[in-house]
């Protein structure tokens, strides 16, 4: 049975959207992008990031979290919301370690494409320099603490997809660490390098071993095409 | 010795069923049995609920009140507010150090004592107060501290070393283990009390449907602050559809600078209860729950009297007030240290025996709250004033307070004022008038409903407590002359950055910026350009984070920079640029390790 459809606004674009959809889907399938750093299309949402942050109805919301509903006015592409999203993105680069320059995920890094795409040179704000360890235990994955975001992906998608909760969370507030399920680092744990948790982190915190740099840099993802090329080409495709 | 252990861990998660859901409990009896939670502990847990150990690390070290590593037999925790400080905690804290041999945050090499700050504890009437495992010390001076710390060392001597002295029982043998009546001034809501059932009889009487009816013409609406109406809020959740409703009690009143919901259930918890009961008939639900914060652990033993006599009397439990199918009963779940917790979502987060993350809305609790079913969750002082509702009706509440905010509000007025404690007084009253009857003349700034709240300078004495205009959870928190606001200010942003639950990004990172930027102002170091971003920088972090705690975070600084501006002025460098970190402090390290100072360019 197709689900009912409706329409809402979006910058005064005109969205169909389905029952069901949140407000990030239903732009998503319809070409437009709205930046998002913790959503991951194959994962249920956990608004983590807030960097798709929208004025719905007048009143902030994230997409990734929100049901489209008839009739929703949105606001995505202001001045204010471009502000605030680099200002959180720029939080995330001052919170961790991200040294680019030579970072293995350099040009494929989630966060530094935003960065690129929301207009930061540097940051404004002081670096944190927290002390964060790697853990190398597994024979093919290593995890770069410096370098994790909090945004939960391998967390929900270890749950959801892979069945084995090797991920969660550990502390609070600015002490606030991704944890693994055992004492003794990620190589006790169930995880293994064909896992989703092992492929959808947006940074690179998680990484596989002995697969770095077969694309060189220069060649990958974001170095062709900026962040959000990919949904909003299938607007530009639908155009009469 | 581990074969005890094992059977003592089995015997608890045993007692709480072995359900996932009361983890919260298990945890609790756990750190409360062996003073900390072991790996042997976390890995028996999760094999007995069938769970990951790392989502047991993830509760558990959410929770400033359990901790993975042994600590001292007895937590000496300080209340840490500006009204402590104005108090004189810092001079009690040394005088502990002085007499344990420790410093702050340290345990002491005998494995007795532990000292450290926390957040509030709920009394700021009477502080410098103290939590030393669960039992409440208030009114403290430097001169307390010896006989304190004997008295603990000859308990500690007496009791069993393999179980940790129990919150009850050092409260006899310790000076200042009292705590005093706070209700200063009562009003309609607290004066007249009748019969305890007369709520109850009145709300039975009705259809629950009348009941909804009832409490939306009174105009109740919610006294945590936000003031949600009520009665909507009832008619959400009895229309709601689930295999269960679920009446539920704030009681995890964090919020620095506020206690009366304290003085409400240590003084009139039937009058709470009743409330609850009224909600639980009018929304068809079966289940109360109140979730008490873990500070005010030492009223456990008594309200579970109170409700022990209430199932007696019949009030509680099958068929209430000889209602056919009118079953309903009412648990307690404590708390462990998160002011996060009072956020509605991340209360029943932390009902259901997880981290108190707040959830994403929709959908709501009235639609998907404890368990997913529907849920009222409501402060203390709703419920209280529903029971009245029914018993003198909606015309009588109405008659109180302004058009908008109707009824009366209970006050925790605190700092420097002659009679601090809880006022209760009718919506609209003012600043000013508060201030007369506290005896607070000269006050120079009030902070209003807490640092989530906003400052309040004498210019703006004139307003009224509403939600009109100054909306609020009630914490009045009074500063005198000499006071420095803007350090204030950054205590109060230091407590945001200890209570963020970290889950997004704008509060988790932006509390601690908005520290540090505010360390800058308060060391007169910042300029007219770190004082634009610092302000910049509070609206993104309101604007953008996920709960309340978040969006309020920037508050202390937003509305100190509203209000005081020329205090800010005044504390300007003059200068277009400093630098964020002082040249001696950059090379603080290096100095300590060399031992010597760097020959600077003068010399």
């Amino acid at each position: 049975m197709a689900a009912a459809t409706f329409r809402f606004t979006i910058d005064g674009i005109d969205v169909e959207a389905s029952e069901g959809q949140s407000v990030i889907e239903a732009c998503d399938a319809a070409g437009i992008y709205i930046p998002r750093l913790c959503h991951h299309p194959d994962l249920a949402p956990a608004g983590n990031c807030r960097v798709c942050t929208c004025k719905i109805n007048g009143r902030n919301g994230a997409a990734c979290v929100t049901p489209a509903a008839r009739g929703m006015v949105i606001e995505s592409n202001t001045p204010q919301l471009t502000d605030d999203r680099r200002a959180v993105i720029e939080m995330l680069f001052v919170e961790g370690n991200h040294p680019c320059p030579y970072c293995v995920a350099s040009g494929d890094c989630e966060l530094q494409a935003l960065g690129y795409r929301l207009g930061m040179v540097a940051p404004t704000q002081p670096y944190q320099w927290p002390g964060r360890k790697i853990d190398a235990t597994h024979p093919d994955i290593y995890l770069d603490h410096d370098r994790c975001i909090l945004c939960s992906r391998c967390i929900r998608a270890s749950r959801m997809e892979d069945g084995k909760t090797v991920f969660g969370f550990e502390g609070r507030g600015i002490k606030m660490r991704l944890n693994v399920d055992a004492e003794g680092g990620l190589g006790e744990t169930q995880m293994a390098a064909i896992d989703k948790a092992a492929g959808v982190c947006p940074v690179g915190c998680i990484v596989v071993k002995r697969g770095a740099y077969q694309v060189p840099n220069g060649s990958r993802r974001f170095d062709k095409a900026p962040i959000g090329s990919d949904i909003e080409a299938k607007r530009g495709s639908r155009k009469p | 010795m581990s074969a005890t252990t094992d059977s003592a861990l089995q015997a608890i998660v045993g007692e709480f069923g072995a359900d996932r859901s009361r983890l919260l409990d298990i945890v609790e009896q756990v750190q409360r049995r062996f003073g900390h939670i072991s790996d042997r502990a976390i890995q028996l847990i999760s094999t007995l609920l069938g769970i990951h150990r790392v989502e047991i690390e993830d509760m558990v070290s959410f929770y400033a009140f359990f901790n993975r590593e042994p600590r001292g037999r007895f937590r000496i925790r300080l209340s840490r507010t500006p009204i402590s400080f104005m108090k004189g905690a810092r001079e009690v804290a040394l005088a502990f150090e002085q007499a344990l041999g420790i410093s702050l945050g340290e345990t002491s090499a005998d494995g007795a004592f532990t000292l450290e700050w926390t957040s509030d504890i709920g009394m700021a009437d009477q502080e410098p107060a103290a939590l030393i495992n669960g039992t409440v010390l208030t009114a403290l001076t430097p001169a307390d501290v010896p006989q304190i710390v004997t008295s603990l060392r000859q308990s500690c001597a007496r009791d069993d070393p393999g179980a940790l002295p129990q919150p009850a029982r050092p409260e006899a043998a310790l000076p200042k283990a009292n705590i005093r009546s706070s209700l200063v001034k009562a009003g309609p809501l607290l004066s007249g009390l009748a019969g305890r059932t007369d709520g109850i009889r009145a709300a039975l009487a009705l259809s629950p449907d009348k009941v909804i009816e009832e409490i939306t013409k009174s105009k109740l609406r919610g006294r945590g602050g936000a003031g949600f109406p009520t009665g909507m809020k009832w008619r959400f959740t009895r229309k709601a559809v689930g295999s269960d409703h679920y009446v539920v009690c704030n009681a995890d009143e964090g919020e620095p600078g506020t206690f009366k919901d304290r003085v409400l259930l240590s003084e009139f918890p039937d009058l709470v209860f009743d409330g609850m009961t009224i909600a639980g008939y009018a929304l068809g639900a079966r289940h109360g729950l109140v979730y008490l914060r873990g500070e005010y652990a030492y009223l456990w033993d008594s309200l579970q009297e109170v409700l022990k006599t209430r199932r007696r009397l019949g009030l509680l439990g099958k068929n209430i007030g000889g209602q056919q199918q009118f079953d309903f009963d009412i648990r307690i779940q404590l708390g462990a240290g998160a002011y996060i917790c009072g956020e509605e979502s991340a209360l029943l987060e932390s009902l259901e025996g997880k981290r108190g993350a707040p959830r994403d809305r929709p959908p709501f609790p009235t639609e998907r709250g404890y368990l997913r079913q529907p849920t009222a969750v409501d402060n203390v002082e709703t419920f209280a004033c529903a029971a009245r509702i029914m018993e003198k009706g909606a015309a009588w509440f109405a008659g109180f307070g302004t058009a908008q905010s109707t009824g009366t509000k209970l006050v925790s007025i605190s700092g420097d004022c002659v009679h601090p404690g809880v006022y209760e007084v009718p919506f609209g009253t003012t600043i000013s008038e508060l201030l007369d009857q506290a005896g607070a003349p000269e006050a120079i700034y009030v902070q209003v409903s807490g640092p989530s709240g906003q400052s309040v300078a004498p210019k703006d004495f004139g307003r009224s407590l509403g939600y009109e205009d100054l909306s609020t959870g009630g914490s009045t928190m009074v500063f005198g002359p000499g006071r420095d606001v803007l350090e204030i200010a950054l205590q109060f942003a230091d407590f945001f950055v200890a209570e963020s639950c970290g889950w997004c990004t704008p509060c988790r990172v932006g509390t601690t910026l908005l520290k540090q930027g505010m360390e800058k102002v308060v060391a007169g170091r910042a300029t007219v350009a770190d004082v634009a971003q610092l302000e910049s920088l509070g609206n993104t972090v309101m604007r953008m984070s996920r709960c309340g705690l978040g969006q309020s975070a920037p508050n202390p600084i937003l509305t100190t920079m509203r209000s005081f501006p020329e205090l800010y002025e005044a504390r300007l460098a003059p200068v277009p640029f400093t630098s964020r970190v002082t040249l001696h402090d950059a090379l603080r390290e290096a100095v300590a390790v060399q031992g010597r100072e760097p020959v600077t360019e003068e010399s």
